[in-house]
């Protein structure tokens, strides 16, 4: 059983170790769907659900495989979760909000192959952390996904008005305030103490 | 194309279109489940069969590099042990080498069995990630003689420097872990200082540029040297050579 | 594009070298970032990062192309994902049982090959569609090509940021090396440099092209 607080769980999730500017997890979301800031704030919800469902759906089959001695089965066991969660949080959001629903368009099937989200289960499986410890992990790094998400929208915005040269345009340069932004974050990296 | 099936079938006679709607219906699910359910068992055979036959290498491998591990924080050991603290009892019993657990120590013989020290366990959050390292520990000397860092994802060229960095490595030839008079606890606790700034023997020169991890490395050492050192110390008899140790 | 360059039929070697140069997972289709960026900090952790997940695409690849007749299209997603987890298991216990340290190294990113939308992707756009030959060489075509990015990612990173490639060091003793290299942000700058080559490279060949048309 980890010893980390519940408040330090958080803030390393959401800051310090920020799943997509540190980790490197969720960038393929994070390059196509960052364009709009209506739509990255969504994406990002909608990835922190699903994170938290899988997170606690993870806690229940790490237990389970460790009663039964079947750790092998557990990448195949979170896969499939994931997958479903996400097939449920598709066809929820396609009752609820038919047009958030078309503004996702691709990227909500590809929550499931988003790493950030198995990342998320097997950080915390290999971190052993508790029930609760995994609840505020998950928000955590939800949280820090969509702040990583509405900065990069926000700034590629901004962008749109900018002059940018036509060999840039697109991903490089989105990789290159990515890069920007994640030197940032490191500021954060003393907060933990 | 499901409306064109129902113009073509209401042409037709309705006991041929019940027929017909039964017969394209119930396929359809079957082979759904059907190759779920066997590409499932396909694929979990797959993974028993790779995992048992690769579990004995892997064994193995562990093995060996904790030995390997042992053998680097306590030069001169020939043999090696692994024990286990029985809370109830207090006392240490021996256990095989691969076991895991926190309450694991490991007891290093020389070529005449004779007890050289113990390699203990310390680990901690570094700057990236956890740090995992074990230390070598000598009753002679009453000192941390070496440590090996066994896992840590710290920043390449940077916090991984306290696996590489020479001067910070001398820290620990002869780490002071005196106890007191009565046994209780570290006489000296464990202390960290910037680099450059040691002046006693149970201080740690920190590596600049690498503050956040070598302090990390420092303080976990701390932790674990005052929970263990004394313990170890009081149990000393328990740790004898004996002949089920390989 | 005024030369149409597809033809009808293509080749096995073209199959092969497509993955290598003109559909390049990471520098022209920019599928399969996430292990890219974390785990090319050194030149050996992306080359072993590469021949993993080569492996899982070319061993998906040939399954997925073997079951294609047999698998009823609604479930096809989830067995292809079914199919890529057992593989990067396998690969996993593989690693472990070669080498525990370089298993340590990559640590969780190994199991993350599954969701990396690479391998998904080529199961869904080609192997499922295709026979199992020329699957085998799309695998191994843009595996390889896939573990040439990561070579040159890992290669530029660690020999700024470390003066070495592959542990061994290229620099003299006074080298400074550009730690940001090996920091995250390095990696997203050294990506968005080699992406920059890769369309200027793009652009030069087009307007050769265009050049050639008009002459």
């Amino acid at each position: 059983m980890n010893e980390t607080s519940l408040w330090s769980l958080f803030i390393n999730a959401c800051l310090i170790n920020n799943f997509v500017l540190v980790y490197f997890l969720g960038i393929c979301p994070f390059l196509g769907v960052s364009g709009k800031l209506p739509t990255a704030t969504r994406m990002g919800a909608a990835v922190t659900f699903v994170m938290l469902i899988s997170s606690i759906c993870a806690y229940g089959i790490q237990a389970l495989l460790v009663a039964i001695d079947a750790p092998y089965l557990k990448l195949i066991s979170f896969i499939a979760v994931i997958a479903s969660t996400v097939q449920l949080v598709e066809m929820f959001i396609q009752k609820v909000s038919p047009a958030l629903f078309r503004a996702l368009g691709i990227f909500l099937p590809l929550i499931t192959t988003n790493c950030a989200i198995l990342g998320l289960a097997l950080f915390q499986t290999n971190r052993g952390y508790g029930f609760v410890q995994c609840i505020v992990y998950a928000l955590g790094a939800g949280a820090g996904f969509t702040l990583a998400l509405v900065l990069i929208a926000g700034l590629r915005e901004k962008l749109e008005l900018a002059k940018t040269p036509d060999l840039v345009k697109g991903t490089a340069i989105t990789l290159v305030l990515a890069g920007l932004l994640s030197l940032c974050f490191m500021g954060f990296a003393g907060l933990s103490k | 194309m499901e409306r064109s099936e129902e113009d073509h079938v209401v042409n037709e006679s309705p006991i041929p279109a019940v027929a017909s709607a039964a017969a394209t219906e119930k396929p359809r699910i079957w082979p759904m489940y059907l190759t779920l359910v066997s590409v499932g068992v396909a694929c979990a055979l797959v993974i028993v069969i790779v995992y048992e036959v690769t579990r004995p290498i892997i064994q193995r491998n562990k093995i060996e590099l904790r030995k390997q591990a042992i053998f680097d924080v306590l030069p001169g050991v020939k043999k090696s042990a692994a024990f286990r603290l029985k809370k109830n009892s207090g006392r240490f019993e021996p256990t095989a080498v691969e076991s895991e657990g926190e309450d694991l120590v490991f007891v290093g013989y020389d070529d005449q069995d004779e007890l050289v020290g113990l390699a203990l366990g310390a680990q901690g959050m570094g700057y990236q990630d956890t740090i995992r390292l074990l230390y070598g520990y000598s009753f002679e000397a009453q000192a941390i003689i070496g440590i090996r860092v066994l896992e840590s994802l710290e920043t390449p060229g940077l916090g991984d420097r306290i696996e590489t960095d020479a001067e910070f490595l001398r820290n620990f030839e002869k780490l002071d872990v005196r106890l007191t008079a009565n046994g209780d606890e570290l006489a000296n606790p464990i202390e960290f200082v910037k680099p450059g700034k040691k002046t006693a023997a149970w201080q740690i020169d920190g590596i600049s540029g690498a503050t956040i991890s070598s302090q990390a490395t420092a303080q976990m050492l701390g932790e674990s040297a005052a929970k263990w050192i004394p313990r170890v110390r009081a149990r000393e008899a328990d740790f004898a050579f004996t002949e089920e140790e390989q | 594009m005024a030369i149409d360059r597809k033809q009808i039929q293509t080749t096995a070697s073209d199959e092969f070298l497509k993955g290598v140069w003109k559909q390049n997972p990471i520098f022209v289709q920019v599928l399969g970032m996430c292990p890219v960026l974390a785990v090319t900090n050194t030149a050996k952790n992306a080359l072993a990062m590469g021949l993993a997940t080569a492996f899982v695409l070319l061993m998906s690849n040939i399954v997925v192309s073997s079951m294609r007749n047999f698998v009823p299209k609604q479930v096809r997603i989830v067995t292809f994902i079914l199919v890529i987890a057992t593989f990067v298991t396998v690969v996993d216990y593989l690693i472990q049982a070669i080498s525990l340290e370089q298993h340590k190294s990559l640590g969780a990113f190994i199991s993350l090959i599954v969701v990396n939308c690479l391998i998904l992707g080529r199961a869904e756009a080609f192997a499922s569609k295709n026979t199992v030959w020329r699957s085998l060489l799309d695998g191994i075509g843009m595996g390889l090509g896939f573990c040439m990015a990561l070579l040159c990612l890992g290669g530029v990173r660690e020999l700024f940021g470390n003066g070495s490639l592959f542990g061994v060091p290229v620099f003299g003793e006074h080298f400074q090396p550009w730690v940001v290299m090996v920091l995250p942000a390095g990696g997203f700058f050294a990506l968005a440099a080699w992406l920059l080559l890769f369309n200027w490279i793009g652009e030069v060949r087009s307007r050769r092209a265009k050049l050639e048309d008009v002459i």
